[in-house]
């Protein structure tokens, strides 16, 4: 399994020279198979420059979506393949307690927001609803349980031959509780987390940042470090980056954490066009 | 045991946050949480009492009518909501733990999730008078 991130900001593009090096494309992360199956993890701006390396052979692309706020929705319309004829795309997400899937993104995908109606595009279109639980595509056993962030949001677990991923892009699992994360029954995304190799995860604030953004559905870096510590994953990959955080800010932050926290696990910034080999 | 379900670990993390009595039950009736102001109620810290079985739960916490004749346990607020999936509102009469009887009114509703699940079900204890 092979996994590339094409966006790992959050909120807002953010395309800036001093944001050029950590990257300014919204979320987006392409998980490849063994066997060349291709899984794209939301639909932000990076997507549009993942549809544009894709390999000619590539007839069809699963999409998951986390959840359908705009940053992680936003490169749909602009991810080439969607509007090959000869393409067959499933997108994958939740529904909301009153609309489908396809209603939902539609309102997106539609005038006066979007041009073009999600039906006119070319490409041989499938929506499927999420369900929480567990099912597979092309050879990968996905995992999906819903996370704490407002209005319906997924996490998912992939895993193809006993290695793991887990990407909870918005994730506040701190949110009011008062013993985080020392009790992992009552930890939002713990089981979806637990003992990965790899977990990206919501790091957008600075520890003096967070109290300003309580129940905004994000999570300090410390938080992220302290949530991957306790469901023992092997990597922490910090994603959904804030749009206001500089790469000088990013590697100021990081530094604190490596000085004062005792880290026993790895740690790497998410970094847009980075790549992950798990065999 | 099992990570708990999204929409329980909110509902707790809310109650812990109001200062209204809150008692919070999972699907099969077993006691998964009450908050600190439900503790003066029940006569017993939440971190010493614990999670229980649903089948401890009316051994522990004796219940009558407000005149203090027997309650049918099926007609319970919370039983109400737990079973029939329905709100639930009673006067009565409970001993905490500390052995002191109250008397408080009870409103009970069930707890539905995403994609219609049944969660369990919530009550919230208003208290009169104690005795």
């Amino acid at each position: 399994m092979k996994i590339t991130l094409w966006g790992t900001r959050g909120c807002i593009p953010s395309l800036e020279p001093d944001t050029a090096r950590y990257g300014g494309n919204t979320a987006c992360v392409e998980v490849r198979g063994a066997n060349g199956s291709l899984l794209i993890l939301d639909a932000g701006t990076g997507i549009k420059r993942l549809g544009a390396n894709l390999d000619p052979g590539i007839s069809r692309v699963d999409i998951l979506l986390t959840h359908l706020h705009l940053d992680h929705i936003l490169g749909l319309g602009f991810f080439g393949p969607i509007d090959e004829p000869d393409m067959e795309v499933h997108i994958w997400g939740p529904p909301s307690p009153t609309m489908d899937l396809r209603s939902r993104l539609a309102r997106y995908l539609s005038p006066p927001i979007f041009p073009i109606h999600l039906r006119d595009l070319r490409s041989r279109i499938t929506l499927h609803d999420v369900s929480r639980g567990s099912f597979e595509i092309g050879g990968m056993e996905i995992m999906s349980d819903l996370v704490c962030h407002p209005g319906p949001t997924f996490g998912y677990r992939v895993t193809e031959m006993g290695r793991s991923i887990a990407y909870l892009p918005d994730h506040e699992p701190a949110l009011g509780s008062h013993h985080f994360p020392e009790d992992p029954d009552w930890t939002s995304g713990f089981q979806l987390a637990s003992g990965v190799d790899i977990l990206v995860h919501d790091a957008q604030y600075s520890a003096a940042e967070y109290p300003n953004h309580v129940g905004w559905g994000h999570s300090s870096l410390q938080q992220a470090l302290a949530f991957a510590a306790a469901a023992d994953v092997g990597e922490l990959v910090t994603f959904h980056h804030d749009p206001t955080h500089s790469d000088a800010l990013l590697d100021e932050l990081l530094g604190e954490v490596r000085k004062t926290a005792g880290l026993n696990l790895q740690l790497t910034p998410g970094t847009e066009g980075a790549s992950f080999q798990l065999v | 045991m099992a990570q708990k379900e999204i929409e329980l670990i909110l509902l707790r993390q809310c109650a812990s946050y109001l200062v209204m009595p809150i008692w919070l039950m999972g699907p099969d009736g077993e006691l998964l949480y009450y908050n600190e102001p439900a503790e003066t109620i029940l006569g017993r810290r939440f971190d010493e009492a614990g999670p229980m079985p649903g089948e401890e739960l009316s051994a522990m916490f004796l219940t009558t009518a407000e005149d203090g004749s027997p309650i049918d346990a099926d007609d319970l607020p919370i039983n109400i909501a737990l079973t029939k999936r329905r709100p639930a509102h009673l006067p009565m009469r409970i001993r905490g733990l500390d052995g002191i009887w109250r008397m408080i009114e009870v409103t009970a509703f069930p707890i539905k999730g995403q994609e219609g699940r049944h969660l369990g079900a919530v009550a919230i204890f208003w208290e009169i008078e104690s005795e």
